[in-house]
């Protein structure tokens, strides 16, 4: 077998005939992982090698004793570190939760658990999510496969590059502004997010409630149709979690674009972005067109908004979610020792100066445990989002901010809407440019926000779109179209995604890697 | 203190209460675990109530019912559409940093509930209610700050458990009032089953505004308002609010200071002191940032629900006093300690007195004996030894004068540890009917073997007469002591003639 990894549902079919074993496809999968990730950091920790081996022997097993198959029987997946997997550390990136093991699975982890599927190890991420480049990570950057000093997007780079770096067939992200489909661009793999509603959140850690979502990164549409099938669902522990029936994805995805009804974004076309990318988008639009897809130009008068509303929304409600990390129950805890004797020390201090109202307003040691905890355990990202979204809930504020981005967010959605009414389908680029190199933007977090521009619109109505690669630009790196498709439409994305990729070849490009 | 005082206070008490109740739900609000009380700490907790990451509350529909149903009794107006709010603060018993409560659109507001006094001292009238929301409870903090060194514990059972808060208008205007508003409110609560309502257990928990309309020669001027917590009893609350009037009126004389001169303040009430103290204030002036939660869908409530709460509340407390004063012809104070003792001894006392068909005789027989009995021996009605029938039969008996009324305490308590009815347990005590002529054969027997008595009574000493009775009882214990004396004047006063 050849160093390259193939598609899942090739793998699948190989496990199936017998050709290949789990086993051994696990054991490639962990020899790749150990070989490459000294270079590239894609993984925070890497199943236990006897462990992961066990499971795939006991796949194994139960197929040789011609036991039903799980859809996802044997194949290696990797999860972002932000979906709990109990008894794993669960860091989301953040000293926060350097050490924090979760008691219970999320039920993704349950759902590919049923379909068989072994997981190998979990990803690097933007501390909580919270980046488009997987700098933001208490553990270092992970770097993009297609050129290593370069960003892998985020905040799933580290779900993108395990796939682009053929370290897995198959890998989960979350996605809340763009995190699953900006990666998967800027790493040339597949990426999907599902509509809000359609896979359980139940056990991802939130970062904004009303956007996030979980879904595949893999190397083609197809198998983000395997992967999908799978996870998706209604879930009783998720509220938020939509009861409306799984259609048969990998059925759907066979039929072909005849007749289909393409709305362009041409919006995002002009202005500033890199010509190559535009040069790549437009070739793409004009494979569909030539695989029977008529293409319309489209405006969504809002978008302009999108990106404001999206931080004032996102990081309110981040700022809320990230209040139960206070240092009392779980996670990090300041050293105690240490700061009481600061107390005592500015009590002395405040004290010598004659600053009795000064010692009056000095912190209660929980507070003060609370403060330094939070400071000491989040990253500065994650500390200026949970700021900006406090401000933005505050008393006199909550009207200007966030009720505003409410109202905005509606205007979105109906936008949408109006656009879907005329299309089966929103097509256009998911970034601006390539993949920009580690340190570029990390002194200025407006451009990195800006990276934003053409995804958070999806997580905003909630409406599934998915990342296809389409080429590559000069520089040798990859360039992702962006679809978008009304709600519980992932079938429709699925399909213009595997009929493209049956004409082009862009999916299977492989990094040169050592 | 200055002469033109008068003796009625110069100040109305004005007073809104906070009340804070547990629904008697199996399962908290948004998760599965237990709600049960007095468990070791801790081991009814799940990832949702412990605010785990990645955990998501799910509504409990059962806490939702309870709750509408209390609302439907407080004659609020319940919403069409409610949904539910973050309230946000840092609290190491609050382990999500946030409370899911309900802020701006609460699943009902704008009821009232009707306040009397059974002993008459205030007209009855209606106490607005504001609004009825529902929200969970925070874990418990366990304190032990010996020489400033902090410990705590934290015990996050109760956390997550619904908590229905009702906050009234400030409508009450006396600890009277406010007494009398939460008696009227713990029973509205327990006939509707929604909650047990005990207080030692922090079931009930009561807040109070308090401030005062000071009537000064420049017109009435209100003080600041001041929130009084740590109240463990009703009669906590009457005290904690009469001392707070006190005090309120007497910082007022000596500051001068009105509502609006200083920020609210919140005051602990301190029971064997017997005064209200201040509380720390909080870090930073209470800005809970509310917004909607996103981790839960919105509850709407159809017509058809709203009615069919409405229609399935059975007959309350106010209703059920108003027809045993109207049906049964007892008075309104009856009618209150009858329904205070709950559903089943009214059920029962009503059973009795239609058998007996005297309601008033069976309120009597219901307040003394029943009730002392049921007391006395720790038992519930359920237990009690004499069926309604069997007491009906003996209420009959004293009516139809075949059972002297003072002797049905012997026979009530032959009941109590026979299984014979009434009839059986009267011939068996050799209780006989006495007519007119063995009564007046008895009583000239007694007047015949007195004649120091019938002197004295002669002389005008009419007290004198009592010692027939003791005598009478003696020849015959079935005879009434009152006809016998007042027989025995009459033949006397003849005699005289």
């Amino acid at each position: 077998m050849s160093n390259a990894l193939p598609t899942a549902a090739e793998l699948a079919e190989r496990l199936a005939q017998g050709s290949l074993s789990a086993s051994q496809l696990v054991a490639q999968c962990l020899d790749t992982i150990a070989e490459r990730d000294g270079s590239l950091n894609v993984f925070l920790s890497v199943e236990d090698r006897q462990a992961a081996l066990q499971q795939a022997e006991a796949v194994d097993r139960r197929r040789g004793s011609g036991e039903q198959a799980g859809l996802l029987a044997g194949l290696p997946v990797a999860i972002k570190d932000n979906i709990c997997h109990a008894g794993r550390k669960t860091t989301c990136a953040s000293r926060m939760l350097a050490e924090y093991e979760p008691p219970y699975d999320a039920t993704v982890v349950e759902k590919l658990r049923d379909a068989g599927a072994v997981i190998v190890g979990r990803t690097n991420l933007d501390e909580f999510a919270m980046g488009g480049s997987t700098e933001n990570s208490h553990f270092g950057p992970t770097r993009n496969p297609w050129n290593t000093d370069h960003v892998p997007g985020g905040s799933s780079g580290g779900a993108a590059a395990a796939v682009a770096a053929e370290m897995v067939p198959l890998s989960l992200g979350s996605d809340t502004g763009g995190s699953i489909r900006q990666p998967a661009a800027l790493c040339g793999v597949t990426g999907l997010k599902p509509t809000y509603g359609r896979v359980s959140r139940y056990g991802l850690v939130a970062f904004a409630s009303s956007l996030d979502q979980i879904g595949p990164i893999t190397r083609d549409a197809r198998d983000a149709a395997m992967m999908l099938q799978a996870i998706a669902g209604h879930d009783e522990r998720d509220s938020t979690s939509a009861d409306v029936p799984v259609p048969d994805y990998l059925a759907a995805i066979e039929q072909p674009l005849a007749g289909l009804k393409i709305g362009v974004l041409r919006e995002q076309l002009s202005g500033d972005i890199d010509p190559k990318v535009k040069a790549a988008i437009e070739a793409a639009l004009a494979v569909l067109e030539a695989q029977g897809a008529t293409l319309v130009d489209v405006l969504l008068p809002h978008s302009k908004y999108a990106v404001a509303t999206y931080y004032v929304i996102s990081a309110s409600e981040a700022s809320s979610n990230l209040a139960r990390y206070d240092g009392a129950h779980y996670g990090y805890r300041t050293d105690e020792r240490a700061m009481r004797e600061a107390l005592r020390r500015e009590e002395a201090e405040l004290k010598a100066a004659g600053k009795d109202a000064a010692v009056a307003q000095l912190d209660s040691p929980l507070v003060r445990m609370y403060r330094v905890s939070r400071s000491e355990g989040f990253g500065l990202e994650v500390q200026r989002r949970i700021m900006l979204g406090t401000y933005a809930l505050s008393a006199g504020y909550y009207d200007a901010y966030y009720r505003k981005a409410l109202q905005v967010r509606r205007l979105i959605r109906q936008d949408y809407d109006t656009a879907f009414a005329q299309v089966d389908l929103l097509a256009g680029p998911v970034t601006a440019t390539t993949a920009f190199k580690i340190g570029e933007k990390s002194e200025d977090p407006l451009s990195m926000y800006l990276v934003d521009l053409f995804t958070v619109g999806a997580n905003l109505a909630g409406i599934p779109a998915m990342s296809v690669p389409c080429g590559f630009s000069s520089n040798g790196l990859p360039i992702g179209l962006h679809l978008q498709a009304p709600a519980f439409e992932e079938a429709r994305l699925l399909r213009v995604g595997h009929q493209y990729q049956q004409v082009t070849d862009w999916h299977t490009r492989r990094p040169a890697l050592s | 203190m200055a002469s033109d005082v008068s003796a009625e206070t110069p100040y109305d008490i004005v007073i809104g209460l906070e009340v804070h109740v547990q629904l008697l739900t199996k399962t908290k609000l948004f998760c599965g675990c237990s709600t049960a009380f007095g468990a070791p700490p801790n081991t009814q907790t799940c990832p949702v109530c412990l605010g785990l990451p990645g955990a998501l509350p799910v509504m409990n529909r059962e806490a939702f019912e309870l709750a509408l149903r209390t609302a439907a009794a407080l004659n609020c107006r319940l919403a069409p559409f409610t949904k539910w709010d973050r309230k946000q603060y840092y609290y190491p018993d609050l382990p999500k940093g946030y409370q899911i409560s309900q802020y701006d659109l609460p699943f009902s507001s704008e009821g009232y509930l009707t306040i009397f006094d059974p002993k008459g001292r205030f007209e009855p009238r209606p106490i607005r209610i504001q609004r009825v929301h529902l929200e969970e409870d925070a874990g418990k903090s366990m304190h032990d700050e010996q020489a400033g060194r902090a410990d705590s514990r934290i015990d996050l059972n109760r956390a997550g458990t619904p908590l229905l808060e009702i906050v009234s208008y400030p409508d009450l205007r006396s600890p009277a009032e406010a007494k009398a508003y939460l008696t009227e409110l713990k029973l509205l609560l327990t006939y509707l089953g929604v909650s047990d309502c005990n207080m030692q257990e922090g079931s009930l928990r009561v807040d109070a505004n308090v401030n005062l309309h000071v009537r000064t020669p420049d017109g009435v001027v209100p003080t600041p308002i001041v929130e009084v917590k740590n109240m463990n009893s009703f009669r906590a609350v009457e005290r904690g609010i009469a001392y707070e009037a006190e005090r309120q009126y007497r910082v007022f004389q000596e500051t001068g200071k009105r509502l609006g001169d200083v920020p609210k303040q919140t005051r602990g009430w301190d029971e064997t002191a017997g005064v209200t103290k201040a509380q720390r204030e909080k870090e930073e002036s209470s800005d809970y940032r509310y917004f909607p939660d996103p981790d839960l869908v919105p509850v709407t409530v159809s017509e058809e629900k709203m009615r069919q709460v409405r229609d399935q509340l059975g007959e309350l407390p106010a209703a059920l006093r108003e027809r045993l004063q109207t049906q049964y012809g007892i008075t309104l104070y009856d009618s209150d300690v009858l329904v205070n003792q709950g559903r089943a001894v009214v059920d029962y006392y009503i059973d009795v007195a239609n058998r007996c068909g005297d309601g008033k005789l069976a309120a009597n027989w219901m307040q003394q004996d029943v009730m002392r009995t049921l007391n006395e021996r720790g038992i519930t009605i359920g237990e009690f030894p004499i069926s309604s029938a069997r007491l009906a039969e003996m209420l009959s008996l004293i009516r139809g004068g075949d059972l002297p009324g003072n002797r049905g305490r012997e026979v009530f308590e032959r009941l109590l540890t026979t299984d014979e009815s009434a009839a059986e347990a009267v011939a068996a005590l050799g209780i006989t009917k006495v007519d007119q002529s063995e009564l007046e054969e008895l009583c000239r027997q007694l007047i015949a073997e007195n004649p120091k008595v019938v002197a004295d009574v002669k002389a005008g000493k009419l007290k004198a007469a009592g010692a027939f009775i003791g005598a009478a009882k003696k020849k015959n214990p079935n005879v009434d002591p009152v006809q016998v004396k007042d027989l025995c004047l009459e033949i006397i006063a003849a005699d005289n003639g």
